[in-house]
């Protein structure tokens, strides 16, 4: 099996104290949509941060494209092509949404006209609202904001720390539909989920995390057709 | 007549003055808003250092009037203030470099950065008593008025005239421009944009790959500007005195507050609020009634609602009203 | 107390000593006067960040309160202005007190909205004139009333010490309402509200003459000690003095600051013993609990904005007191000496120095500091002196040099400050 494109392999660590990730190995493919679910406080948005270079790991490794960037810092692992969107602040509140997608682009050199263009192809609500402070938008479109933001950088990598907290399941199924389309354009999606079911429909690979360890890894649709995940993580 | 000349008496000993103290409260306050909207502490040794960047100005303009250099009726301190605005650069960032730095990298809570710039207060108040004594010091040159009360009479045929000074039409100016070029940078450049990010949202803003150094140089490089301005402007109308300078923290605390920490309209708009309240009290306004009302009915007294020694006394009012009835300010705070 | 601290206590009553032998045993014993007053002033301001975490610069405000319950309390009454204009003060005063409890009732019980705030505004405003115009006719005949001694109310005539306490209560009262005003905010909002209400109290004794002759000081002050002129003439003290060995001027200076220096130790060590009592009480380990963690403490039922309030007025009382032992001691009351560098500001080195959340620490720190404020304008000014020797005798640098050696102890206090704060905060004892 060739060398995935992201993988964070064997992580192992904590934020000081105890160690929370037990040899968690988590991997995206190049254009797929790998899902991290499993049960409340299982370590999943931990992975995603140790993934992203939050957390010290004292063991594993992270690879992207097979550079080992596992000392780098966030803003370096930015800089690689890898976009975060946090679970919460994750937009500039007083600022207008153009003004959001700009920060986004901060690090970039020179035009980014048209990858606002086509974030705005993305989500055409956004271009609606684009002279409007992003704080004062619905949860759903601050989610796109925030997911706009993070595409800025045109990153070949997007993380999402459970993307859907808090918004309707109609805004919920609209936010998958704009993520598989992202993935569509080559980017590769790796999201942690707490609505594992809607989640799994659309992942090509599927985490199941249990107190910081891989429990189940399987395609997204072998997931949801095992009985044994069903009953455990999906309430049957 | 009589109410244009009761209007002619306000204008005079209230409009004008109101408007360019409040001009130079705003500089200052938009100093301490834009500290506490970045670095997230309120900063106390801000009127020391002003009163550091206007001593630097003093003594340019006194080399420059040595030199014979002027700038005709205008004040030859302006020639000097990109002096005085290095000069308290200079003081800020060594401050920040050798003090608040450290506090900013282990977290420390808000209010000991607070203590720490006590301590950059005592110091650079020392310095500026140091060097430029605790005395009075009048450095204004120029022309003294645009127009005099009496041309103004002569010309209008009044019985009351009204003054403007050149100190209060450059204050006026010079701050509508300063101000002006602050909001167009931070709405319109990129740093600026950054900065205002970085106000809103710091984790979010180094994620996006913004410099927190950056955004923390810059913005005591546009406090210094700002406060050695507001410093300038002030001894250029009133005079140069630390202690004044000291004093000054109060107003500009409460108009930051009054606006909502870290938001610089609000700043402005609350230094507004405070110069007027200010004037508007401590001014006697019998000989204003005595136009007004009619004959016999003009009252004995001075009719002035407070001395002027508790023009204070009005910033801690409005203060404590504010953090009464809506602490968070006029405009919601917390904001760049 | 471990030995650490008891030989750094060593080392002060030492410096002390030394400077009773190299200037003089009086210029000793008047600066161990001071230290005390410091060193009380330092716990009190220790109770509000030591204990709770409080930052407040208003020491200042609240040790002038302290200056002038000594005024109000110990002075004699001036009766010629108490029957001028005493109804007419007492009566404005009234009206201040009935406008001001009218409006925290209104805003209180009215729903909020346009009748309430019309209602509070025209109170306020309505109270206000009513105020003055009953005010300024009173403090204008007591003013006038044999101003060049009195032109003030004077006081209530009742001994000294006992001022001490009604400074106590005076300061209390004023925190309690600058507290409740301005504590549960942000915690820097504390601090900006108590350096305005400090800046307002001296203006109201610098200005409002009927109550405490402003700029034209009130002096002779009763003294709860014996006067040195007495003394000197006392034929038992004389003969005290000639066995000592010591003249008569120098024998009454040394046995008067002996004996404040004396009624001030039996202050500090009460003060002392109550801070410590109160530090080890379940209720002191409330308050720290508070300060380390406000939001847990929140979570477990605390109110924490009524212990702030407490733990404030108790440091404020104190802080009162400690500025009116400072005017007993000078004997006179000078609203234009009060500087925010030296009466809150220095404070707060000495606390930090010493040991912020410990007592004794605190008590050091009022020693120690005070000990460098006085001590270093002299260092200073030989420094100054040893560097320009070299210039002209007529160089105007020199001149200015050695004016401004004075101002060479803001600096020096600001330097120890940012230095203990960054590499010692935990100062010269630790909290326990």
């Amino acid at each position: 099996m060739s060398e995935p494109f992201l993988i964070g392999e064997a992580m192992t660590g904590g934020y000081g104290g105890a160690d929370i990730l037990h040899s968690c190995t988590i991997a995206v493919e190049k254009g797929e949509i790998a899902v991290i679910v499993g049960p409340n406080g299982a370590g999943k948005s931990t992975a995603m941060k140790a993934v992203f270079g939050m957390l010290k790991l004292r063991q594993g490794q992270v690879r992207l494209n097979g550079e080992d960037i596992t000392t780098l810092s966030p803003q370096a692992r930015v800089a690689k092509g890898m976009g975060f969107v946090p679970q919460t602040h994750n937009i500039f509140p007083t600022m207008t949404v153009e003004e959001n997608l700009e920060m986004g682009a901060f690090i970039r050199e020179g035009e980014f006209r048209d990858t606002m263009e086509q974030v705005y192809d993305l989500f055409p609500i956004l271009r609606q609202k684009r002279r409007q402070a992003a704080g004062e938008l619905s949860g759903g479109q601050r989610q796109q904001v925030a997911v706009g933001r993070a595409l800025m950088t045109k990153p070949s990598v997007l993380m999402l720390d459970e993307p859907t907290a808090g918004v309707s399941p109609i805004v919920m199924d609209e936010l998958f539909d704009r993520i598989i389309e992202i993935a569509r354009t080559g980017i590769s999606i790796l999201m942690v989920e707490q609505n594992a079911r809607q989640a799994l429909a659309i992942a090509d690979k599927g985490y199941v995390l249990v107190q910081g360890a891989n429990r189940f890894t399987d395609t997204g649709a072998a997931l949801l057709a095992d009985p044994e995940v069903r009953r455990s993580f999906l309430g049957g | 007549m009589d109410i244009l000349n009761a209007l002619v008496l306000l204008a005079n000993f209230v409009l004008v003055p109101a408007i360019s103290y409040g001009s130079q409260l705003a500089l200052g306050a938009l100093g301490i808003t834009m500290i506490y909207a970045i670095l997230r502490f309120s900063h106390f040794a801000h009127g020391d250092v002003m009163a550091f960047g206007t001593g630097a100005v003093i003594l340019t303009t006194w080399g420059l009037q040595g030199a014979g250099v002027s700038l005709g009726p205008l004040p030859t301190a302006l020639l000097a203030l990109p002096v005085g605005i290095a000069a308290s650069a200079a003081v800020l960032l060594v401050a920040d470099r050798s003090v608040y730095r450290f506090y900013r990298r282990v977290k420390a809570k808000p209010i000991v950065i607070v203590m720490a710039s006590l301590g950059v207060m005592f110091v650079v108040n020392g310095l500026v008593r140091f060097i430029i004594g605790p005395n009075d010091q009048n450095f204004a040159d120029g022309a003294r008025f645009l127009f005099t009360v009496r041309e103004f009479r002569d010309f209008t045929g009044l019985a009351e005239g009204m003054g403007l000074r050149v100190s209060q039409v450059i204050t006026v100016v010079v701050t509508g421009i300063v101000v002006a070029v602050l909001f167009w940078f931070l709405n319109r450049t990129r740093t600026g944009k950054s900065m205002r990010a970085f106000s809103d949202n710091e984790d979010l803003a180094l994620l996006s790959g913004i410099n927190p150094e950056r955004v923390v140089f810059v913005t005591w490089i546009i406090v210094a500007a700002l406060i050695t301005i507001a410093g300038t402007l002030y001894g250029l109308d009133k005079s140069f005195k630390a202690f004044t300078y000291f004093q000054l923290l109060l107003p500009m605390f409460a108009a930051a507050i009054l606006g909502g920490m870290g938001n610089p309209l609000g700043a402005v708009a609350g230094a507004f609020v405070i110069a007027f309240s200010e004037v508007g009290v401590t001014y006697a306004y019998r000989k204003f009634l005595e136009y007004l009302l009619p004959d016999g009915m003009a009252p004995s007294g001075l009719v002035q609602l407070l001395s002027t020694d508790y023009k204070f006394a009005v910033s801690f009012v409005l203060l404590v009203i504010v953090l009464l009835v809506r602490p968070t300010g006029l405009f919601r705070g917390q904001t760049l | 107390m471990n030995a650490r601290s008891v030989s750094m206590f060593a080392i002060m009553g030492a410096l002390l000593v030394l400077v009773g032998f190299l200037q003089s045993p009086s210029v000793a014993m008047g600066m161990l006067n001071m230290c005390l007053i410091s060193a009380i002033m330092a716990l009190g301001v220790n109770i509000q960040w030591g204990y709770a975490g409080l930052f407040s610069v208003g020491t200042m405000g609240f040790a002038a309160l302290g200056g002038l319950a000594v005024v109000l309390t110990s002075m004699p009454p001036v009766h010629d202005a108490w029957a001028a204009g005493g109804l007419g003060v007492a009566a404005a005063l009234a009206i201040a007190l009935a406008a001001i409890i009218a409006i925290v009732q209104i805003w209180k019980r009215m729903a909020p909205g346009l009748p309430r705030k019309a209602l509070l505004a025209v109170i306020a405003v309505g109270g206000f004139f009513a105020y003055r115009a009953v005010l300024d006719p009173a403090v204008d005949a007591i003013e006038g009333t044999n101003t060049a001694v009195a032109g003030y109310l004077g006081g209530a005539g009742l001994p000294v010490l006992f001022s001490w306490v009604v400074a106590m209560l005076i300061a209390a009262g004023v925190a309690w309402v600058i507290g409740k005003i301005s504590l549960g905010l942000r915690s820097d909002y504390l601090a900006i509200a108590t350096l305005g209400i400090a800046e307002v109290i001296i203006a109201v004794l610098k200005n409002e003459d009927w109550l405490s002759r402003g700029v034209r000081n009130v002096n002779g002050l009763p003294r709860p000690v014996p006067y040195e002129v007495n003394l000197q003439t006392n034929p038992d003290f004389l003969a005290w003095a000639d066995w000592l060995g010591l003249s008569a001027v120098e024998a009454s200076s040394l046995f008067v600051k002996a004996s404040y220096a004396l009624i001030f130790i039996v202050v500090l060590a009460a003060i002392m013993w109550l801070s410590e009592r109160a530090w080890n009480s379940p209720w002191g380990r409330m308050m720290r609990a508070i300060r380390d963690n406000e939001t847990s403490a929140k979570a477990m039922g605390k109110n924490v904005k009524a212990r702030h309030l407490q733990v404030f007025v108790f440091g404020s009382a104190v802080c009162g007191l400690a500025g009116a032992m400072l005017v007993t001691l000078d004997g006179l009351m000078t609203p234009g000496s009060y500087q925010p560098l030296r009466f809150t500001f220095l404070i707060w080195v000495m606390v930090i120095v010493g040991g912020s959340g410990n007592n004794w620490g605190a008590v050091l720190g009022g020693f120690l500091i005070w000990f460098l404020w006085v001590q270093v304008e002299p260092m200073g000014l030989w420094l100054i002196g040893m560097v320009t020797s070299t210039m002209a005798e007529t160089s105007p640098l020199r001149a200015h040099l050695i004016d401004s050696a004075a101002h060479m102890r803001l600096i020096t206090m600001g330097i120890i400050l940012l230095l203990v704060l960054r590499f010692a905060p935990k100062g010269l004892i630790p909290e326990k």
